[in-house]
């Protein structure tokens, strides 16, 4: 299990295969979910440029790892992994990597959703964004996690 | 006793300051409301506030110790 937070871009597809290199086993794994989460350029109906990602040094990592253990205390996780960018974030860079793996998909798939959903509710990181006009303002509310 | 205070986003823009630390008088049992009053004065706990005492989610009924970190922040909206 593993919370990285990283100042600088980072390939989340890389940060998989790392991951599933030096922590995983072949073999002892039979299901991956993974959920990356962007920048967009547009935010309620505004163009954006930029982004500044804010966040509580020490609790960030205290209440993902907290997350992580309900996690594994609900599914039969063999692993799992959460990488967030901090910092300036450019439209098209990825900001977030939800990955978990377990022996059937069942447990990789729900364990990816609750973990994103609870991040996404639970850990202290706040977004400013920058618009085109150079104004900037804090994103105040999440969108709903569900589609129904 | 002493606690470290924090402030985050757009609470810690709001008040102009991200880090202070405080003496409180210690006869009486002290809060996170109370160490808001402290630091804020006159101005009230937004109702959207999200407290935290030792990196932990709290309320402001939440009893406050000598060398707590108590934090302010707004709705987090990381991801």
């Amino acid at each position: 299990m593993a919370v990285i937070i990283c100042e600088a871009a980072f390939d989340p597809w890389q940060a998989v295969q790392n991951h599933q290199n030096s922590q995983l086993a072949d073999g002892q794994y039979g299901a991956t979910a993974t959920f990356v989460g962007t920048m967009r350029d547009f935010n309620e109906g505004d163009d954006v440029c930029a982004m500044t990602l804010e966040h509580y040094p020490g609790m960030t990592e205290a209440q993902l790892e907290q997350i992580i253990d309900e996690a594994k205390n609900s599914w039969p996780l063999q692993d799992a992994l959460v990488v967030h960018r901090v910092g300036e974030i450019l439209p098209g860079e990825p900001i977030v990597l939800v990955a978990c793996w377990s022996a059937h998909r069942a447990a990789a798939f729900d364990a990816c959703r609750f973990l994103m959903e609870a991040l996404k509710s639970r850990a202290p990181f706040w977004k400013k964004e920058t618009l085109t006009d150079n104004s900037q303002r804090w994103v105040e509310k999440n969108t709903d996690g569900y589609s129904h | 006793m002493t606690v470290n205070v924090k402030f985050f986003a757009s609470m810690r823009e709001t008040l102009g300051q991200s880090e202070l630390r405080i003496d409180i008088d210690t006869d009486t049992e002290q809060t996170v409301a109370g160490v808001w009053a402290q630091v804020a004065g006159e101005k009230p706990m937004p109702d959207n506030t999200v407290c935290a005492v030792n990196h932990t989610q709290a309320t402001p009924e939440s009893v406050v110790k000598d060398g707590d970190e108590v934090a302010f922040f707004p709705p987090v909206t990381g991801g």
